[in-house]
């Protein structure tokens, strides 16, 4: 927080920044308030074809202030730190709008006060790496696939930034974390005549470059892909018997369920509650799905939430029964269940909101061969474009897809977009493998926030009777 | 703009061009409703400074918002320029374009109360549970003002203001399993109060439609595309293929097609700039480039790109005015777009349909190869018509399809237009043979 103190300082004060921030919490009547202050610098690479279009370099301090009063919230977030106590007036303001024959008594999941500091343990800080490295490591990707054949283009695009985050509420904690967080995703673009074709790759790590290293054999694959697609056949759309890779199927996890998992969807909807009742079945015995923000270096991974709240490992469905959900402190005592730690915000632009962190289906023991084993008519799908949920009902895209004939995997398809009832779906998923993979790229969007660092996984997973869009 | 000045002098001691640009907003206010009840007030005061340099030829780029951040604006620059593209073109010496010309600021932004908001949020909300009680609505109101300013070392100078003013809804109606989403938003750089009741009548229409359900067959169908089903739809794949970068690259479909009918005589599609109060106008762009009405498609002939300074210097043209910059560096992109309007009155359309879909919005539909101009995904509120009537909402559907053919003939356009989240004006499109895959087949 050095620059920070010392812009502080410029300004005329000369207090440390915890006495500081105590100082501006006192007295306003609220009945919690907290503060967060951050640091961010960032690097960002893009190309596109052979030009390495845009490299810059970004340095963002700001914070927010959250006032509670009566169940009803203020929010004021700044980049210019001056008149502070002001601020949390403000937001204390903000927060008294709300009638208050609508507000209910004060809810927060009540926390002991935490005093810590987190720093994160890199082999290989992305930050620290100069440019001229990253940029002979993205060339040779880059080389790689604009020279395979019937590569029109390409795209890089390679993020690396630390933040150092700042957390105080008015019960008295007092929490510093830095954090580090790298993206790289590749896409190569196959043309011929008018047909335009992609395929893709997504990698992450919490900073460690090494996780960007070395795949110049995947950026080959990934070439020679996007070119094998031009004359594939596009699916014929219906139903089907699916086969998802470890990349999909953690993306399903992620978008069919995870969402769904958020309290902040349910807390206040008491028909939902009602789909989403604890010990409810949701699945087979084989099935379990997990959020554990504790596994260390996940991109999703962190020691407290933006509320200050310690991290845990959370079942959310355990043998096909749903276990638990994810919480702020808020939809926790709402809900009169535990706070999970999954408030979490993109910056300090935003306020905290109930997210995932690394979600993943735990492994089962069906071999890959027995999944295709008797699929009369079915598709492999792997790899992902994207996903996106509406709670009950998701869609997914696949980067890759292969029909599966006779318990064969037969001839490539076009990428495919996959939906469903997140309901019938799981239910649905009769066969789940040993093969745990966790995929570290992309990020999560939510409520305006994106992305988020996150990771998702799972063994590769087979789902009965899956809708495939197609033409 | 004296901090500006600083940065621009302190660059130009070690690069041959600069460029700052900044953009501070003093306060956007946010009201959010959630589950029918005011939830959370947020202010939101934020400022940012980008610099551009060319330094021994190549383009160096940093940003800086906050404190502290002023003083590294320039060595974040310099050594970014290192590995930066070669700078193509030269910053513009004069911003031709007054800003009186193009009006997107209305003080009337500024004296709308907090207390108002939240009064508008909760009329929106009566309106909806008027007609369904037990609908749980997500309402957000939002208003702000921005100050945006450039100069560069050739000269060129400029500031302007601009004034938002937002409304929301998103409502969710669950039984047992069954979800409904309905939803709608209204933007504009002034306050329309009337837009409120516009709001609440298609949100209401919509649940009107939903309160059946009904079922369609895998087969190919007509559909119809609302002003909404067009954005969530089919335009990103436009957005994209109109995109001079695409077109510079070889990766458009369109990259051949100028001046090649390509679409349906009855389309025309222009980006315009111009349009008093929208939210996506602007006098000139974020490289001091004077806007413009800009057609892309006339009478469904390819007639133009959407161009930037550095794009268009290497593409050999000149820019379009589309230079902007969404916190990072300038790129071209749309400002609004505006589809023509045709001679079909939604009703004629559904009348005209034995079976068919109306898609309101379709939930990732641009997952697939959009730049192969492919979309698809789930309708996530659509209806079915059957022998010229709407009959219900359809489930567990999906559409799929590419524009390229689905535009290159249309049955019919939509004789109404109207905005949809400030970025386009659109009436509805009624379009032939789309693929649709439902459950069950």
């Amino acid at each position: 927080m050095t620059a920070l103190v010392a812009f502080i300082r410029g300004k005329g004060y000369n207090k440390s920044m915890r006495d500081l921030i105590s100082d501006a919490l006192k007295g306003h009547g609220a009945d919690y308030i907290e503060i967060h202050f951050e640091e961010s610098q960032s690097t960002s690479i893009a190309y596109r074809g052979e030009r390495l279009e845009e490299i810059s370099r970004a340095r963002n301090s700001g914070g927010n202030i959250r006032a509670l009063v009566q169940g009803s919230w203020g929010f004021v977030s700044f980049n210019r730190l001056d008149g502070l106590r002001d601020k949390v007036a403000l937001a204390v303001k903000e927060a008294r709008l709300a009638p208050t024959e609508s507000g209910g008594p004060f809810k927060l999941f009540p926390m002991e006060p935490v005093v810590d500091k987190v720093v994160p343990q890199l082999k290989q800080d992305a930050t620290a790496i100069s440019l001229a490295t990253k940029k002979e490591l993205l060339d040779s990707y880059n080389n790689i696939m604009l020279s395979s054949p019937n590569i029109q283009s390409s795209r890089i695009n390679y993020r690396d930034g630390r933040k150092q985050r700042t957390f105080a509420n008015s019960e008295g904690s007092y929490i510093e974390q830095a954090k580090t967080d790298l993206n790289l995703r590749l896409t190569a673009i196959a043309r011929e005549d008018n047909e335009v074709q992609q395929a893709g790759l997504s990698m992450g790590s919490t900073g460690e470059f090494s996780a960007v290293e070395g795949l110049h054999e995947q950026a080959r694959e990934i070439a020679s892909r996007a070119a094998a697609l031009l004359p594939a056949p596009q699916v014929k759309g219906g139903e089907y018997t699916v086969i998802l890779d470890p990349v999909l199927a953690g993306v399903f996890a992620h978008e069919a369920f995870g969402h769904l998992s958020e309290s902040d969807f349910v807390y206040q909807n008491e028909n939902l509650q009602q789909v989403m009742v604890l010990g409810k079945r949701f699945g087979g015995k084989h099935l379990n799905i997990i959020d554990d923000p504790t596994i260390p270096n996940l991109r999703g991974s962190y020691k407290y939430d933006d509320e200050g709240t310690p991290t845990r490992e959370n079942y959310l469905i355990r043998e096909g029964i749903l276990e638990g959900r994810l919480h702020s402190r808020e939809t926790a005592a709402k809900m009169g269940e535990r706070a999970t730690g999954n408030a979490r915000a993109i910056n300090y632009r935003f306020p905290p909101i109930v997210r995932m962190s690394n979600t993943f289906i735990a492994p089962g023991s069906a071999s890959f061969e027995e999944m295709l084993g008797d699929i009369k008519e079915g598709v492999y799908v792997k790899d992902w474009y994207g996903g996106t949920t509406s709670l009950e009902m998701f869609t997914f895209s696949a980067g890759e897809a292969y029909m599966i004939r006779q318990g064969r995997l037969a001839e490539l398809l076009r990428p495919v977009v996959l939906t469903g009832n997140v309901f019938t779906t799981l239910q649905n998923i009769d066969a789940i493998g040993s093969d745990l993979g966790m995929n570290q790229g992309g990020g999560c969007g939510k409520g305006g926030q994106s992305p988020l660092p996150v990771s998702n996984g799972s063994p590769h997973i087979r789902i009965r009777h899956c809708v495939v869009g197609g033409r | 703009m004296e901090h500006l000045m600083e940065v621009l002098r302190s660059a130009r001691k070690v690069a041959e061009q600069a460029e700052v640009f900044s953009v501070s907003s003093p306060d956007s206010i946010g009201i959010q409703f959630e589950a029918n009840e005011l939830k959370q007030v947020q202010t939101k005061e934020s400022s940012s400074t980008a610099l551009r340099i060319f330094k021994e030829g190549r383009i160096g780029f940093a940003t800086a918002s906050g404190g502290g951040g002023l003083e590294a604006l320039v060595d974040m620059a310099v050594e970014t320029s290192q590995f930066g593209s070669p700078a193509s073109f030269r910053f513009p010496p004069r911003f031709h374009r007054d800003y009186l010309e193009v009006p997107i600021f209305d003080p009337k932004v500024e004296e709308i109360a907090m207390e108002r908001m939240v009064e508008i949020g909760k009329e929106l909300i009566a309106k909806i549970r008027g007609h369904t009680p037990d609908i749980l609505c997500d309402v957000q109101v939002t208003k702000g003002t921005s100050s945006i300013s450039l100069i560069n070392s050739q000269g060129g100078e400029g500031r302007y203001n601009s004034s938002f003013f937002g409304l929301s809804l998103e409502g969710i109606l669950v039984r047992d399993t069954d979800m409904l989403f309905v939803g709608d938003s209204e933007s504009s750089c002034r306050p329309d109060f009337s837009g409120i009741d516009d709001l609440a009548d298609r949100v209401i229409w919509q649940l009107e439609m939903a309160k059946k359900k009904a079922a369609v067959s895998t087969k190919l169908l007509p559909v119809i595309f609302t002003p909404n089903g067009v954005v969530s739809a089919l335009l990103s794949p436009l957005v994209l293929a109109f995109n001079g970068k695409s077109v510079l690259e070889g990766a458009s479909p369109l990259k051949d097609k100028l001046g090649e009918q390509v679409f349906d005589k009855k389309l025309s599609l222009w980006d315009d700039a111009t349009i008093a109060y929208g939210v996506g106008s602007y006098p000139f762009d974020d490289e001091g480039v004077s806007s413009q009405r800009l057609p892309l498609v006339t009478n469904g002939v390819v007639m133009n790109f959407l161009y930037d300074l550095q794009t268009a210097a290497l593409a050999g043209t000149q820019s379009t005015g589309n230079g902007q910059r969404a916190g990072g560096f300038p790129r071209p992109d749309i400002s609004s777009l505006i589809l023509s309007r045709g001679d079909v009155s939604f009703q004629a359309m559904v009348e005209d349909m034995k079976e068919g879909l109306i898609v309101e919005q379709v939930m990732g539909a641009d997952q697939g190869n959009i730049l192969g101009g492919d979309f698809g995904g789930n309708v996530l509120l659509g209806f079915k018509v059957e022998n010229g009537e709407i009959v219900g909402r359809v489930k567990d559907t999906m559409i799929a399809g590419n524009v390229y053919q689905v535009l290159k003939e249309l049955l019919g356009i939509g004789q109404e237009a109207r905005w949809v989240g400030g970025i386009l004006q659109t009436p509805p499109l009624y379009c032939s043979g789309i693929s649709v895959a439902t459950k069950g087949n």
